[in-house]
């Protein structure tokens, strides 16, 4: 359907933050003092218009909701084609609606958090740098066009991790996010042009409506790259590294870009390329397996993490594991693929700020242990805190209860054995969540002297509580009120089998594995003093603390083969191929310097070698002449 | 008298004036051996012409003669300059212009 009404202002949108982008990284100094609340408005603004289009999107049956709206021809050469085009359906409508909305209470909150930073008009300008570019990932209709978007939203994290560059953990960080990332972005790269080949086409409606037609095959090696370009961005195995220090950057970062959105893009572009995943069952099945080793993973290290940002971090990949997971099920679980990624982007928003919140009244410190029986200094924070984490852990009815418990229960219908692991893992999620909740707001105060905590300014407050609201109610607001299934359907489509457990049965079986988790986790951190200096542990926990050793697989596997070959190839290139450059022109040069000693300057010797050289010519016509 | 001869007398000429032009030093005697070996080329020039019945020898016997008239003006001029400024007719001695 075309674009009328509010839906012709789809551009605006992105326009919105993109302007403030360029004003504020454009406009320099001058801007200091208003630029961060442009870029605050700026967001505001494309939330109202995204909230105006759901409204107006509501007033159309389901199967007229997609609207696409076509600027101009983008790229055009002999068979190829892409348009600067946008397609807003029921998908990308959600997204929207999460980036802008979550985005704008992250903004403002920023706003209290980065007050006293000399930068903080590059951070908003960083921010809605991101804001378009994630934008122009969920609202474009083809791939090439959202490939514009999946780097641009590269880009705009990897200058906000290193935003305090100053410190070279943050740039080292940056940097490493950057590099994996790229390697994700081959994969994306690869499977738009195998895209190309095939269909001729990279837009998702000839893409989409071609895949029954193309091989098995190559839909199978399609899917796995685009499970490669997912593992990149959301931070799966084998590309997870990057997560865990990306958290150097500013807390609302974290927040908004490496919990809510960005991270997310993965599992955007899984359940977006569902018609290619339906086709493809072992590039599906392994979708699966990856989010099940990396829920897991996550878990296990959020579990030992004692940095609050990092053990969030761990537990982001550990929930975006389950959504990937999901995704990876097919029909009967995209749905709540994007289902968990909406409550988890406000929850989890909500855990991060309330972090940075914490963060900000104990002078920057992220170490747990030196926190403490912050609940009656912080209410506000704790009280939110509390939401989120009760909404994480899924307990009914916070938010996370009713995703979660979709995703269990469409896991069950694949199959026990991973339905099995998916409750493991919420049970996990329980340990770390209460060990989290009992080391910050619990126990005694093992504060450092100096520290003072206090509660944070309204302006961080406050959308901390809306994002608290959001994480108790969001969750049966889309599946009572929203219906989320329906509403999704026509983009990626819904069935459901039945299950060998009853729902119900299911659900206590969940509840109970996660409280026996909580209660694990109150056991040992929250009934007993927790001491100051990090105990040294058994081997998981070991293991856990240095990131499962990913960090370490890395350099074995990736960087020490590149700096030896690196070193062989400098080797070759200064003895091989510079020997022989050199050589040969040392060997013109020494030739030439004797040569010229024949030019001695007499006039005679030069006579003799005429003389010479004509007598040799003389005697070769004679020969050729007798012969 | 045979034609050949006159070939015969002509390669001992150049023959000589080619050993005047490598083996003295004097400018003048060197510049004497050139001008035989440009005789001995005129004679070889003739005594073909009249072998073959044509002028074409000939012809260019003059030719030659007057390049060499044309040749022992400058050739001559530049002998003397160089003399009047080193003093000395010797051909190996100005060597300035090499390596």
């Amino acid at each position: 359907m075309p674009a009328a009404g509010v839906f012709s202002l789809i551009w605006l949108l992105i326009a919105l933050p993109l302007f403030g982008a360029a004003v504020l990284l454009l406009g320099g100094r001058r801007t200091n003092s208003w630029g961060p609340y442009l870029g605050v408005l700026t967001v505001v603004g494309s939330a109202v218009l995204a909230v105006l289009m759901l409204v107006a999107m509501m007033g159309h049956p389901a199967e007229e909701r997609s609207v696409g709206q076509t600027l101009f021809t983008w790229v055009f050469a002999d068979g190829f084609q892409a348009d600067m085009a946008f397609q807003l359906d029921q998908l990308s409508m959600v997204f929207v609606l999460l980036i802008t909305i979550v985005g704008s209470l992250i903004h403002i909150y920023s706003i209290g958090y980065m007050s006293h930073d000399a930068d903080k008009r590059k951070f908003f300008g960083y921010l809605n740098l991101f804001v378009a570019a994630m934008l122009l990932l969920v609202l474009a209709n083809n791939y090439l066009l959202l490939y514009v978007g999946w780097e641009g939203v590269g880009l705009a994290s990897y200058l906000l991790i290193g935003f305090w560059q100053i410190k070279p953990t943050a740039a080292a960080a940056a940097k490493k996010a950057f590099i994996i990332n790229r390697v994700g972005d081959v994969g994306l790269s690869l499977a738009i042009m195998v895209m190309f080949v095939t269909f001729g086409s990279v837009s998702f409606s000839d893409v989409f409506s071609q895949a029954g037609e193309a091989s098995e095959g190559t839909l199978t090696a399609i899917g796995l790259l685009l499970l490669l370009a997912a593992c990149g961005k959301s931070a799966q195995f084998p590309l997870q590294a990057w997560l865990l220090d990306a958290m150097e950057g500013p807390t609302p970062v974290s927040a908004l870009i490496h919990a809510a959105t960005m991270v997310t893009a993965g599992v955007y572009l899984i359940v977006r390329s569902n018609a290619v995943f339906d086709r493809a069952v072992w590039a599906a099945g392994a979708v699966v397996l990856i989010g099940l080793i990396t829920i897991f993973m996550g878990a296990i290290i959020g579990s030992a993490k004692d940095d609050i940002k990092k053990s969030l971090a761990g537990s982001t990949m550990s929930q975006i594991g389950y959504m990937i997971f999901a995704a990876g099920l097919g029909p009967i679980g995209y749905v709540f693929a994007i289902f968990h990624l909406l409550t988890h982007g406000v929850f989890k928003a909500g855990l991060f700020l309330g972090a940075g919140s914490v963060m900000h009244g104990m002078k920057d410190n992220v170490n747990m242990r030196r926190y403490g029986a912050l609940r009656g200094l912080m209410i506000v924070t704790f009280v939110t805190f509390m939401a989120g984490y009760l909404a994480i852990m899924g307990i009914p009815p916070f938010a996370g209860f009713w995703s979660k418990d979709e995703i269990i229960h469409a896991a069950f219908e694949r199959s026990w054995v991973i339905g099995a692991a998916a409750i493991l893992g919420a049970g996990i999620t329980g340990f770390y969540m209460t060990r989290m909740i009992a080391m910050t707001f619990f126990g005694k105060a093992r504060w450092e002297d100096d520290v003072h905590p206090h509660e944070s300014p309204a302006v961080m407050t406050i959308p901390l509580v809306i994002l608290a609201i959001g994480s108790t109610f969001l969750g049966m607001a889309l599946l009572f009120w929203g219906n989320i299934e329906t509403w999704l359907e026509p983009v990626v489509g819904f069935s459901s089998n039945p299950t060998p457990l009853s729902s119900t049965t299911l659900m206590a079986i969940t509840l109970v594995v996660v409280l026996i988790g909580a209660f694990i986790g109150w056991r040992q951190y929250g009934s007993k003093p927790v001491p100051v200096d990090a105990p040294s542990g058994n081997w998981l926990t070991r293991a856990a603390r240095r990131d499962l050793y990913g960090d370490l697989v890395n350099e074995v596997v990736v960087v020490r083969p590149s700096f030896t070959l690196a070193r062989w190839l400098t080797w070759f290139d200064s003895s091989w191929i510079d020997g022989f450059v050199n050589g040969s022109a040392a060997f013109v040069g020494g030739a030439s310097g004797r040569l010229r000693r024949t030019q001695s300057g007499f006039a005679r010797s030069y006579a003799l070698s005429m003389l010479g050289g004509a007598v040799l010519i003389v005697a070769a016509l004679v020969l050729v002449r007798l012969s | 008298m045979n034609p050949a001869n006159y070939i015969i007398l002509s390669a001992i000429l150049f023959s000589l004036g080619a050993i005047g032009v490598l083996v003295r030093r004097n400018a003048i005697i060197v510049f004497m051996s050139v001008e035989l070996m440009l005789n001995a080329a005129n004679l070889a020039f003739v005594a073909f012409a009249r072998m073959n019945g044509n002028l074409d020898g000939q012809v260019a016997a003059f030719f030659v003669m007057v390049v060499a008239a044309a040749e022992v003006v400058v050739g001559l001029a530049i002998i003397v300059t160089i003399f009047r400024s080193r003093r000395s007719a010797s051909i190996d001695e100005p060597n300035l212009l090499k390596y």
